[in-house]
C-alpha cells in the first residue's frame, strides 16, 4: 500500500494527456473488490465534490438501503459553474479513475448501470469519456454517456435526473431531504466525477491513507480551479486546509488580489483580510463562506467588485430555469438594483436599500438552491466591497469605469434560445 | 432527553415550482400569508399550533382555494421548547 501523502492523486500523471486503460493501470494498480466500500469512505471523511459537500458514504447509504429494482449510479460531470473547469481536466488525465470510482460506488449500492453525465457543449471531454468507455472490460456494471446541454442549473443532481428522464434540464421541488431521485421507477445516485476519483483511490488505498492529507475535519485533497487574475486560467490539486494564498500562489496567480470569489458563481466574495484563511470546511463556515465546488476567481486590485458582482448576477438570473417566481423575477431584480448602483445614478441609495430587502425576500424561496446562492454572492459583495460601494452610492466616479471586466460570464442568449432540452 | 411532543401543530407550505402567483392564499389565510412584490407567497416558517382553529381553518381554505394546487398542509412536532413562560423539560 502507497502511504505517501503527497500529491497529485488525482491528477498523476501528464494534465490533459488521457490516460489509456493499461497505463491507468500501471500508474493506480486494479480497482480491487471492495465489500466494505461504505464504511471505509465514512472513515475517510469524503464528501462530494460537486459543491454541496454532502458525506458521501451517507448519500450512498441512502440508496443502497432502497430495495428498487435497476438501481443506477450516475457520474455527474456536467460541471455547471462557468469559472469551473476541474471535472473536465480531471477527465482530460485519468478518465478510468473516474469510471472506476463509478463501479466501486454501484457495486456498493447494488446498481448495475452507470449513466456517465457530460455537457454536450464540452465536445472535447464527450470524446474523452467516450473513448474511455470503449476501453473499460467491467462485467458487472453497464455504462452509458449522456450529454445534456450546458446550462448552469442543469448539473444540479434533481435538474440532471429530470434530464435524464424527460430530457428536460429543470431542478425538482423536494421538500424533504434526502429525496430518493428516480429514473423512471429505478433509484438514482448522483455523484460528481471528482467524487467518483477519490472513492476509486479510497477503495485502493483506504481511509487511512486517504487522511494522509487534509485536516482531521476537511480531510483528503481537493482540485480547485483558479482564474481571474491569472495568466492561464489552472487547476490545481491541493491538500484541504491549505491557506488561500498557498493556492492563488502555487496556481501562479496574483498573491495580493483585491478579494476573492470562492466556491462558484453563487459562492461568497472574500475580502484581503481573509486570503490566508485555510480552504477547509470548518474554517471557511464560520466566514459564511464554503469550497463549493472549487471555484477561485481572483479579482485584481483596482478592479470593480460591484460591476463584478452585477456581471455574475445579471448571468444568473439569466441561467434561472425560471419555474419558480422569487427566482425567476427575484434574481433579474437583484440585477437591475446592482445595475443602478454600478452607474452611481442618483437613484443609486434606494437601490442599495431595495437590494438588502429583496435578497431577505428571495431567499429559501426556490426549489433549488440556485437564487439562494446568487443571494449569498450578493451579500457577500456588499460586505467586501462595503467602502466602494459606499462610493457608488455617493455617486463617486468609479476608476474601474474604463478598464476591461474579469469575471468571465457566458455571452447571454437569448431567452427563445436557451436550450433545456 | 426531552419530553417528545406529538405532531400537535402546523406548517402551510407551498411547492414554488407549482405556484403561478395567483396569490388567493393571501386573500383566503392572511394571517399565514403575504406576498413578495412579484405576488408570490411568502409563508411563515414557524409552526403553528393545531389548536389554533382559525388558523388551521384559514390555511385549509387557502390549500383548497389554489388554482395551481400548489399548497398543503404539514403536520409538525410543536416545538420542543415551550414558548415564553414555560419550563424546559431536559
Amino acid at each position: 500500500m502507497s502511504g505517501r501523502a503527497t500529491l497529485p492523486r488525482l491528477l498523476a500523471g501528464t494534465v490533459g494527456r488521457p490516460a489509456r486503460l493499461p497505463e491507468h493501470h500501471e500508474r493506480f494498480g486494479a480497482l480491487p473488490a471492495t465489500p466494505g466500500l461504505l464504511d471505509e469512505l465514512e472513515a475517510a471523511g469524503l464528501t462530494g465534490r460537486g459543491g454541496a459537500a454532502f458525506p458521501t458514504a451517507r448519500k450512498a447509504a441512502v440508496v443502497r438501503s432502497q430495495r428498487g429494482h435497476g438501481k443506477i449510479l450516475v457520474v455527474n460531470a456536467m460541471e455547471g459553474e462557468p469559472a469551473a473547469h476541474k471535472d473536465r481536466t480531471l477527465l482530460a488525465t485519468n478518465p478510468h479513475l473516474v469510471l472506476d470510482g463509478a463501479v466501486a460506488l454501484a457495486r456498493a449500492i447494488g446498481a448495475a448501470r452507470v449513466a456517465v453525465a457530460v455537457a454536450r457543449d464540452e465536445q472535447a471531454t464527450v470524446s474523452v469519456v467516450r473513448r474511455a468507455l470503449a476501453e473499460r472490460t467491467d462485467r458487472t456494471v453497464a455504462f452509458a454517456l449522456h450529454t445534456p446541454p450546458w446550462r448552469y442549473v442543469a448539473g444540479e443532481e434533481s435538474a440532471l435526473v429530470h434530464w435524464l428522464n424527460d430530457h428536460e434540464s429543470l431542478p425538482q421541488y423536494r421538500p424533504r431531504r434526502p429525496t430518493i431521485l428516480r429514473i423512471g421507477h429505478a433509484p438514482v445516485l448522483v455523484d460528481n466525477a471528482e467524487t467518483c476519483a477519490h472513492v476509486a483511490l479510497i477503495a485502493r488505498h483506504g481511509a487511512a491513507w486517504f487522511r494522509g492529507l487534509g485536516t482531521a475535519a476537511s480531510p483528503g485533497s481537493t482540485l480547485v480551479s483558479v482564474t481571474g487574475a491569472i495568466a492561464r486560467p489552472t487547476v490545481l490539486e491541493m491538500a484541504l486546509g491549505t491557506p488561500l494564498r498557498s493556492v492563488l500562489r502555487a496556481a501562479g496567480a496574483d498573491p495580493e488580489p483585491a478579494a476573492v470569489l470562492l466556491g462558484g458563481y453563487g459562492g461568497s466574495w472574500l475580502g484581503a483580510a481573509h486570503l490566508d484563511v485555510p480552504l477547509a470546511h470548518e474554517s471557511l463556515a464560520p466566514l459564511g463562506a464554503a469550497l463549493g465546488a472549487g471555484v477561485i476567481v481572483a479579482l485584481p486590485a483596482g478592479a470593480c467588485g460591484v460591476r463584478e458582482t452585477l456581471r455574475v448576477a445579471r448571468w444568473m438570473a439569466h441561467e434561472s430555469a425560471r419555474q419558480c417566481g422569487p427566482c425567476a423575477f427575484g434574481l433579474p431584480a437583484l440585477a437591475e438594483d446592482l445595475h443602478v448602483l454600478a452607474r452611481s445614478t442618483p437613484g443609486a441609495p434606494a437601490a442599495l436599500e431595495r437590494l438588502g430587502r429583496r435578497a431577505t425576500s428571495i431567499e429559501g424561496r426556490g426549489a433549488c438552491r440556485h437564487p439562494d446562492g446568487v443571494v449569498r454572492m450578493v451579500r457577500s459583495a456588499l460586505d467586501v466591497f462595503a467602502a466602494h460601494v459606499d462610493e457608488h452610492q455617493r455617486g463617486a466616479p468609479c476608476a474601474a469605469r474604463a478598464q476591461r471586466p474579469v469575471i468571465a460570464v457566458p455571452a447571454l442568449e437569448p431567452e427563445e434560445d436557451l436550450a433545456w432540452e | 432527553m426531552g419530553v417528545r411532543s406529538r405532531a400537535d401543530a402546523f406548517v402551510l407550505l407551498v411547492n414554488p415550482v407549482q405556484c403561478d402567483g395567483y396569490g388567493h392564499c393571501a386573500e383566503l389565510a392572511p394571517d399565514l400569508v403575504h406576498l413578495d412584490e412579484w405576488g408570490y407567497p411568502i409563508l411563515g416558517a414557524e409552526p403553528r399550533p393545531v389548536r389554533d382553529h382559525e388558523a388551521l381553518h384559514s390555511a385549509r381554505l387557502a390549500v383548497r382555494g389554489c388554482p395551481r394546487q400548489a399548497l398543503r398542509i404539514e403536520r409538525r412536532a410543536a416545538p420542543e421548547r415551550p414558548a415564553r413562560a414555560g419550563r424546559r423539560t431536559e
